[in-house]
């Protein structure tokens, strides 16, 4: 723990460094511009301060961002329109029901083309040909397609999100069902053990250790298919919606407030099911 | 009284146990057939302590698989227990030990033993006093709780051979189970083995590389030699049932463990 804290605290004292200087180079013609028009010079302190404290700018500050996150998170109540904890619960509502229903399907997918031959043959190329189609192009097709049918508002945009998360499941676990070696399946036949006990004593405990790495990489997967989902909806709610008016109206603040809050819930997501994995595996004695 | 009687009819007529004539079992590979074993005639009489012995492809493991129906040969018949070895496997007749322990990390030693019984069915009081009784068995009480990790590797593979003991079969398939322990972890093992088989009247089949073991283990040494995969010396053991680990320096001893090696060098000389 102290040993990482040094090398990690460099590393974001530089990104900060890097990304301040970026914010000067980036809106320095737009500080010239405004000098220009009010007939005054700039001294170097008065370029920076104002680089740095633009309304729109190319690339807000951090400390920019971070009082933008302040004022819509801790200063705003959850209920409110323009509050991004508000915001942030509707992306992550549809991502948490998409990963679930990515797990599940992706297990049962990867259980079928375990114990299937004929699912082994002709599921996988499905499969894998499903994730190289832009899913930008699909998302649009869905919701459009599920609101016809009268589905709308959360379960589209979870139906995104699990198109994009069910792919790592089913090939960890595909790989996790298949990882006992042919000694232990070989032990099981001599003590005549049916498919099922050999499935839920063997290969399923054995396939834990890929079932938690495939979660973390579909857990991702799964909030990235809920803000594309929320894109094309016309924009009411969620971080989705915040980068789309974000961009709109050129409120680049408020865009990478959004970027940031979406980047700290995944970051946590993934950190929740990496605790998980720790905590089962040891006590598993498979760490 | 019935007792007394079943017994001399038993002495009188009893059949082997395993009973192989003219085995065959050829491989298809990409090189051509593999023939793993070729004409193998062999019984193995209740209560043997039978060790197979021969260099890398000789077709001890595979003999010892078609046993336990985990391949099928291709020609000549076995029974096992008087059927067929599918059945045999069904009746949960035997008891098979690899030679990695193969316990699962995530149970406890009690636990893994009791891995089978779930499977066959049995009830909860009557796998725990199973489990207590072959960890006796194996000198591993107290364990029961321990997880695979915490045991060394020659307690891990008493465990398994524990595990194997646990649901009665009368007959026992191990193959190198001791493989991978060091000399003195193994002439330990060896000796409870020894012990345990005696307490038990279990019927063996032990596959090994080491002369010394299959000597000072067996009443029946069958020697093997590969391509194809045959047995070209059984060995009748004339060394007393019970042994202690120094019978392995007396003349009759080092007498057998001569006629192994002749055996097994007679094999190497033809190829």
């Amino acid at each position: 723990m102290r040993q990482a804290f040094v090398p990690v605290l460099t590393v974001v004292v530089a990104i900060f460094a890097i990304w301040y200087v970026a914010a000067i180079f980036l809106n320095s013609a737009w500080a010239y511009d405004k000098a220009k028009r009010a007939d005054v010079t700039l001294s170097t302190s008065q370029l920076i301060s104002d680089t740095w404290s633009q309304d729109k700018p190319k690339l807000p500050a951090p400390h920019q961002v971070g009082r933008e996150i302040w004022k819509t998170t801790v200063e705003k109540k959850i209920t409110s329109k323009r509050s991004l904890i508000y915001h942030s619960w509707i992306t992550l509502s549809a991502t948490l029901l998409g990963f679930a229903m990515g797990t599940v399907f992706g297990t049962l997918l990867a259980v079928g083309i375990v114990y299937n031959r004929t699912m082994d043959m002709s599921v996988m190329p499905w499969v894998i040909t499903s994730q190289t189609i832009p899913i930008l192009a699909v998302a649009p097709m869905i919701i459009v397609v599920l609101n016809a049918v009268g589905i709308s508002g959360l379960l589209p945009k979870a139906m995104i999100s699990m198109y994009l998360s069910f792919f790592p499941v089913v090939v960890g676990m595909v790989k996790g069902l298949r990882s006992p070696d042919l000694m232990q399946l070989d032990q099981m036949r001599t003590w005549n053990a049916s498919s099922a006990q050999t499935f839920w004593r063997l290969r399923l405990p054995s396939s834990m250790p890929y079932f938690f790495t495939s979660l973390k990489i579909a857990m991702a997967a799964s909030l990235v298919g809920a803000i594309v989902g929320e894109l094309p909806t016309g924009a009411v709610a969620g971080l989705g919606a915040r980068l789309l008016a974000g961009s709109y109206y050129g409120q680049t603040i408020q865009i990478w407030s959004a970027l940031i809050m979406a980047a700290a819930l995944a970051a946590s997501l993934v950190a929740i099911i990496g605790v998980v994995q720790r905590v089962m595996l040891r006590r598993m004695g498979m760490s | 009284m019935q007792n007394g009687t079943t017994e001399a009819a038993q002495s009188a007529s009893q059949a082997p146990v395993i009973s192989a004539s003219n085995l065959d079992l050829t491989f298809q590979t990409n090189d051509g057939p593999v023939h793993a074993l070729k004409g193998v005639s062999l019984d193995i009489e209740a209560g043997d302590f039978v060790s197979f012995i021969g260099p890398s492809g000789c077709g001890k493991t595979t003999f010892l698989r078609v046993m336990a129906d985990l391949e099928q040969p291709t020609g000549g018949s076995i029974s096992v227990n008087g059927v067929s070895p599918a059945a045999a496997r069904q009746a949960r007749a035997y008891g098979y030990v690899f030679q990695a322990a193969g316990l699962y990390p995530w149970r406890s030693i009690g636990r893994n033993i009791s891995l089978p019984l779930e499977i066959m069915g049995y009830s909860k009081a009557e796998q725990q006093e199973r489990v207590e009784r072959v960890l006796d068995l194996v000198e591993l009480a107290g364990f029961e709780r321990k997880f695979p990790w915490q045991l060394s590797g020659g307690m891990q593979q008493r465990a398994s051979i524990a595990r194997a003991l646990a649901f009665d079969a009368d007959i026992l398939l191990m193959d190198e189970p001791f493989g991978a322990l060091d000399e003195i972890v193994r002439d330990h093992l060896n000796e409870q083995l020894l012990k345990l088989w005696a307490r038990t009247e279990k019927t063996i089949a032990f596959v090994t590389h080491s002369i010394p073991e299959a000597v000072y283990l067996s009443t029946k040494i069958v020697v093997m030699s590969p391509r194809p995969g045959r047995i070209t010396d059984v060995i009748e053991s004339t060394l007393p049932k019970d042994r202690p680990l120094d019978i392995r320096d007396s003349p009759e001893f080092l007498e057998i463990a001569h006629r192994v090696r002749d055996g097994l060098r007679a094999g190497h000389a033809d190829e």
